[in-house]
């Protein structure tokens, strides 16, 4: 893959345009990098062990993928715009609990209402990373730190021992991930159709390229008069809604919720945003190189455990991964940068 | 508003596309905006006192002064970024007061600074339109027309940039014109370009230039503000000079030659100097050697003596804190080499220079010189580490004596050493930086912009003490752009301008004015028998810049004095 990408050197194009296609390329590049590897992988292990891609260990890995690509829809607005939320993970947990307790002490409570109160804990979390970061001007790596302590601990004070099991839950809730079409779950066309939406609004709307432009240059973004607070706020409240949302789906897969729920998730999904070639620092990348690289994380857990792999290798692997694809962006956006440089005062001269 | 140089403009253009010929603007030679008698102030300092600026609508108006006059103070009141205390605006026969950025642009001013500031990840079209994209149904960006409108300004300006490609990787000449196809975007009427040409090569000026034409044919007002003087000929037709916060005067620049403009921007009355006799300077201690570093400063050669003040001088810009910093050991260099008492230094090794016996006082005390949120004895002591180690542990103790005995000698004013150094004033934190290479007994001391931001008392002591480093028999080489500072301290005064030694002048020889006519490039009035023999004018001798400096630079004795 690195080589794959750097080879791509300045080849001879039309002068007018040619700096425009080279940084075109290379981001194109960067995302169909990421399907290569995905199809190494699945090509090496469907070879080592048939049952990788059986249509139940299809439909695993993309149930999987789903809760984590929701994630990354909604990490993605926030790191665009140099930001984090490492909260996502705390946030899911609380909404998962919450919102499967729902079916015990209100049986019947329709389905959809049950979305809309995750989707609700989500975006209340939300509001409060986004009011602090924007209005307290407080660096979103502590505030969204110190809220994954917090939301946890609320967590485990709520579910103390306790924990909602799936003989509780309606079959109609816990049968969300199983239902398919043509074998692949609902669920996964769903967050696709979300993913492809959320990653049109970042590129097609203003409200969407403020966001990039504010992780670009912050100073520039103000200068420009971006309402650079109240874009931050969005961005968080979405986020939170989203992993709200995520948390109940959360629930439906597993059936069995305690106060663990999607502990460590948050640098999952941060790695499957980097890995899907978000710059950390923000100002590039898009929500579907992010839903890619969680993609990527999903299927390699499930290669290693069709494999009989330790899933200790898992996030040795996924600790790799992250590197990797940070040095390389680093590469690509240094020499990107003296490429086109090179071109435009060869152009001048 | 001159239909004849609209060029498309007026003729089914799309209506938002940067149209000069708006209603309510003002026809060429009428007043496009009119800055009277501003104030501003600063805590106790006076930025601007008397700041008056009167731009007409088709003409390029220059605005002339030393650093420090207030030209930036007066560019921020009109970018909207300052609110000056005092003082009217009128914006096309209305007065206006301008809230912030977003209401300079609402009035049409747009400023484009020295360095642009744009986002590197994003299209040059949207970089341009960030923010008022324009539209199509369903609230989306119609990518489509943002570059076409993009295009069209590009093609109007003629310069051939791709709208498309991202912003990254784009010379600061381009990104000025991004900047500049930005304020057309904006219908802009007013375009105040802050020292535009300081970063650009000749043949980029030569296209800012032509863009700078386009403008004012298109009935713009344009305020130009620039050091090089025969850049001024050659583009504004008036010219407003300033000096020490208050407007001085203005005039058709066909009216003023070269002199007056400079003796207008330095007019006060030469001080006296007066210091005491200096030691005769004793052996070099600093040698620097052919130093070059691509781009950025070119085959720089001096020699400093111990005793000796020598002082760097020239423009913002010109390369002189590059040197200094390369000669430190911060940055590298391509060519070239420094000798300390004969002994080659180590390329970019702060730690080699420091061992050599250099100490080096930068210019930013703030964010190189100190570290803001330590004690001020930390500070002080924190260039001797090592001599104060006692089996790897830093003793307070012999922290605070280090301290409190440096504070006594340069006379600072604290409360406790104890307390963050970013309590203390300018003028003491910059002591306190002193203090920090004074104790380790430097043979070579470079300062950069010794007393910038410091009141006047102070300014006076640190002269003082300048001083007598010197005749203790340290070698100083000092970076500044105060001219009075630089005439009283240093006993040689070398001027470099884009990069290059521009010439050398010994106290005696030094005038404000001959520096400032080094350092712009612009030739001193000869009398006929001197200058050189081809009868040109003197702006043109000095716009080829290879002659101009190699006769400077290479001569052994400094340029003739006028009689």
């Amino acid at each position: 893959m690195t080589a794959e990408v750097l080879r791509r050197e300045p080849p001879q194009a039309p002068i007018d345009t040619s700096e425009r296609g080279l940084a075109e390329r290379v981001f194109r590049i960067r995302e169909s990098g990421i399907v290569v590897v995905l199809v190494l992988f699945v090509a090496v292990t469907a070879g080592l062990q048939h049952r990788f891609l059986s249509a139940s260990n299809i439909q695993f890995v993309l149930v999987n993928t789903v809760i984590f690509a929701l994630l990354a829809l909604g990490e993605t607005m926030v790191v665009v715009s140099r930001n984090v939320d490492l909260s996502v993970g705390s946030v899911l947990g609380m909404s998962a609990y919450l919102s499967a307790n729902l079916f015990g002490r209100h049986p019947g409570i329709p389905i959809p209402v049950v979305f809309l109160v995750g989707l609700g804990i989500g975006l209340g979390w939300g509001i409060v990373n986004g009011l602090v970061v924007a209005a307290g001007r407080v660096p979103s790596l502590v505030v969204t730190l110190a809220s994954l302590y917090i939301i946890r601990g609320i967590d485990i004070l709520i579910v103390g021992g306790g924990m909602v099991t799936a003989n509780t839950l309606p079959g109609s809730f816990v049968d969300i991930p199983k239902e398919t079409v043509l074998g692949i779950p609902y669920v996964a066309i769903a967050v696709a159709v979300v993913v492809a939406i959320g990653a049109y609004y970042l590129r097609s709307f203003r409200s969407g390229r403020d966001l990039y432009a504010i992780g670009s240059n912050p100073d520039a973004a103000r200068l420009a008069g971006i309402p650079i607070g109240r874009r931050v706020f969005m961005s968080f409240a979405v986020s939170g809604a989203i992993a709200g949302v995520a948390g109940v789906l959360w629930a439906a897969q597993y059936g069995t919720v305690d106060s663990t729920a999607g502990t460590g998730y948050e640098l999952t999904v941060v790695t499957a945003v980097v890995v899907g070639g978000v710059a950390i620092f923000g100002g590039s990348g898009s929500a579907v190189g992010a839903a890619l690289g969680a993609l990527l994380l999903a299927t390699i857990n499930s290669a290693l455990y069709v494999l009989g792999i330790s899933s200790f290798w898992d996030q040795a692997i996924a600790g790799f991964l992250l590197i990797f694809a940070i040095t390389l962006d680093r590469i690509i956006s240094v020499r990107l940068t003296e490429a086109l440089r090179l071109r435009s005062a060869r152009r001048a001269a | 508003m001159s239909a004849s140089s609209g060029a498309g403009g007026d003729a089914g253009a799309p209506a938002d596309v940067g149209q000069l010929a708006d209603a309510g603007a003002p026809a060429v030679g009428e007043v496009a905006l009119a800055l009277q008698h501003a104030a501003k102030s600063f805590g106790a300092v006076q930025a601007l006192i008397d700041g008056s600026v009167e731009l007409r609508a088709g003409e390029v108006h220059a605005l002339l002064g030393e650093n420090g006059a207030g030209k930036s103070t007066l560019v921020k009141i009109l970018a909207g970024v300052y609110q000056p205390d005092s003082g009217t605006l009128v914006v096309a026969g209305r007065e206006v007061t301008l809230h912030g950025p977003a209401a300079a642009r609402a009035a049409g001013i747009a400023v484009i600074y020295q360095e642009p500031t744009l986002f590197p990840d994003l299209t040059v079209a949207e970089n341009m339109f960030i923010g008022r994209q324009p539209l199509r149904s369903g609230r989306r960006i119609d990518q489509g027309a943002m570059r076409a409108e993009a295009a069209e300004i590009f093609k109007r300006l003629g310069v051939p940039l791709d709208p498309g490609r991202i912003a990254r990787g784009l010379s600061i000449a381009d990104q000025q014109v991004v900047e500049i196809g930005k304020a057309l975007s904006l219908n802009a009427r007013v375009i105040v370009m802050d020292e535009p040409t300081a970063a650009l090569s000749a043949s980029e000026v030569a296209r800012l230039f032509d863009v700078v034409r386009t403008l004012r044919g298109q009935g713009a007002a344009v305020l130009f503000i620039s050091h090089r003087l025969e850049e001024i000929f050659t583009i504004c037709q008036r010219v407003t000079v300033m000096r020490d916060g208050k407007h001085v005067l203005t005039d058709d620049v066909s009216n003023l030659t070269a002199d007056d403009m400079v003796r207008a921007m330095v007019g006060r009355e030469l001080e006296k100097r007066s210091r005491g006799e200096q030691a005769e300077p004793g052996q070099t201690v600093l040698e620097i050697s052919r130093l070059t570093r691509e781009g950025v400063f070119i085959d720089i050669s001096l020699a400093v003596r111990a005793g000796e003040v020598v002082a760097l001088a020239g423009l913002v810009g010109s390369g002189r804190s590059e040197v200094a910093r390369a000669v430190f050991g911060i940055d590298k260099y391509d060519a070239g080499g420094v000798n300390v008492r004969g002994k080659p230094l180590r390329k970019a090794s702060p730690t080699g220079a420091m061992a050599a016996g250099i100490g080096f006082v930068p210019e930013d005390r703030r964010q190189q010189g100190l570290v803001m949120d330590m004690s001020v004895q930390q500070n002080v002591a924190l260039a001797s580490l090592g001599r104060l180690r006692q089996a790897g542990f830093i003793r307070a103790s012999s922290e605070r004596a280090l301290a409190s005995d440096w504070a006594a000698r340069l006379a600072i004013k604290y409360s406790r050493l104890t307390d963050p150094v970013s309590m203390l004033s300018g003028g003491n934190q910059q002591k306190v930086v002193l203090a920090k290479w004074l104790s380790r007994k430097p043979t070579v001391l470079i300062v950069d912009e010794p007393t910038r931001g410091i009141d006047i008392a102070t300014k006076a002591e640190v002269h003082h003490l300048l001083l007598q480093l010197a005749r203790d028999g340290v070698g100083i080489l000092m970076i500044s752009s105060e001219l009075p500072e630089v005439l009283l301290v240093s006993d040689r005064i070398l001027v470099m301008r884009e990069g290059r030694l521009a010439a050398e002048f010994t106290r005696s020889e030094a005038t404000e004015e001959r520096i400032i006519a080094a350092a712009t490039g612009q030739a001193e009035k000869q009398p006929a028998d001197q200058a050189p023999a081809d009868g040109a004018p003197a702006d043109q001798t000095a716009a080829d810049p290879t002659t101009a400096d190699q006769t400077a630079a290479d001569s052994t004795t400094p340029p003739r004095r006028v009689p």
